[in-house]
């Protein structure tokens, strides 16, 4: 009797677990990070927030100027720059190779950032 | 109100005490004259009701400043009625300016529509001539070319030259441009090459004044408020025995006396900006309106040819 017991509580256990297996709530599904969604720099109080973002190689970033003085973004390398961004501006670039990309703003060089592209 | 400050401690006569107690009442609007080696200050209002004699120097000019034509944010809703409120400042001066300095920053966005509206601006200014420098406002999208061909005034290279006024030698340099990731204001080897050469063969009893956009001392570099090799500049001028260095960018009047040099900065025309740490960033600062024209002015500076230093007076628009 006791064997039967445990062998039918075994029995639902596993068949539990099975059940919980593949009960995947739909949706749920574990994917790479999607090399097309865009990142978003906002320029902020003579800063770049984040200051330092890292992405997937393919990503676009968008920078947009929330401050009441115009911005650029440079990159230290000359790879990218943008014109100057007036408040509510944007600038996008698409980062398609690996590698560490140091930027700042030409109008107010203090300011620097970095995008590290993986 | 008059006040003579007797004590003269320096063999060169110049009352580093008094100069300097002088220089912090210049805020409230007095005039420090230096005649015959003793510092006098009088009350801007005095001088305006032409209570005192003889204080017109050989030379007077006016210097304005950051008048960021284009800026239409919370700061300031009205550029151009500031900016008009500071010519009618200048042109209600006891002694008409020979001529104005305008420090940079003309326009906000460096577009032709701006650099149109602060020319036209400009011309109700009595004086005779207007000499510019760029402000990094100005050269956003093309190197500076559009404002050196309407400003430049016969320039060299990125927008700098000289001029003699009255025997004291006038220099306009440009240190907005070509500016390092991290770094501050930048003058660059051409620049520097060209100012040794231009006061190599002036006597050392020329008066010196040298009129850039961002300070040429160190006012807080944390901001970007100051410029990395003007010790080098400096080093040229250092045997003359007058040098004064009128700046803007800051958006508030800060001076320094070092030795023989004076170094000033211009009020905006336009917005004011925090002092130094005071705040997150040093972008446009909001104060309440009824202050605004508080924070806002235009500076005189008067000099008599013989004397050490130039007489320079701040005046809010308020």
């Amino acid at each position: 009797m006791q064997n039967k017991k445990w062998i039918l509580s075994a029995a639902v256990t596993v068949l539990f677990a099975v059940g919980v297996a593949v009960s995947v709530p739909p949706g749920f599904v574990v994917k790479a990070a999607d090399q097309s969604a865009p990142s978003a720099v906002k320029i902020d109080n003579f800063s770049f927030g984040p200051a330092n973002l890292t992405i997937a190689a393919g990503t676009t970033v968008t920078w947009t100027n929330n401050d009441d003085v115009p911005h650029t973004v440079v990159s230290d390398d000359k790879l990218f720059k943008s014109k100057a961004l007036d408040t509510d501006d944007k600038f996008s670039y698409t980062f398609t190779k690996p590698g560490t990309y140091n930027y700042f703003c030409s109008v107010h060089p203090k300011m620097t950032a970095q995008i590290v592209v993986q | 109100m008059s006040d003579y400050i007797k004590e003269n401690l320096n063999r060169d006569g110049i009352d580093r005490r008094g100069f300097l107690k002088c220089m912090a009442w210049a805020g409230t609007g007095a005039l420090c004259v230096l005649q015959g080696g003793v510092l006098k200050s009088f009350a801007l209002s005095d001088v305006m009701r032409q209570k005192v004699g003889n204080l017109k120097g050989d030379l007077s000019f006016v210097q304005i400043s950051d008048s960021h034509i284009g800026f239409d944010k919370a700061a300031n809703g009205d550029v151009l009625a500031t900016l008009r409120e500071a010519i009618a400042k200048v042109n209600a001066l006891p002694t008409a300016p020979s001529f104005v300095l305008h420090t940079g920053d003309l326009t906000h966005l460096s577009k032709p529509a701006e650099f149109d509206t602060l020319a036209e601006s400009l011309k109700s200014l009595k004086t005779d001539e207007i000499f510019y420098v760029p402000g990094e406002h100005d050269v956003l999208n093309d190197n500076g070319e559009m404002f050196r061909e309407r400003f430049g005034r016969n320039a060299m290279g990125d927008g700098w030259y000289s001029f003699d006024k009255n025997g004291a030698h006038f220099i306009g340099l440009v240190n907005v441009m070509n500016l390092k990731a991290g770094g501050l204001g930048n003058l660059g080897l051409d620049q520097l090459a060209w100012l040794q050469k231009d006061v190599a063969n002036l006597k050392s009893s020329t008066p010196i004044v040298v009129f850039a956009h961002i300070p040429l001392w160190s006012v807080y570099p944390q901001w970007g408020w100051g410029t990395d090799d003007s010790e080098q500049a400096l080093s040229y001028l250092k045997r003359f025995s007058s040098i004064t260095v009128l700046n803007g960018h800051i958006h508030q009047t800060m001076q320094k006396v070092e030795g023989n040099i004076t170094f000033h900065t211009a009020c905006s025309t336009a917005f004011p900006q925090p002092q130094p740490g005071q705040s997150d960033s040093p972008g446009p600062m909001k104060v309440p309106d009824d202050r605004l024209r508080q924070v806002l002015g235009i500076t005189d500076v008067n000099f008599v040819r013989g004397k050490h230093s130039l007489a320079i007076v701040d005046s809010t628009l308020a």
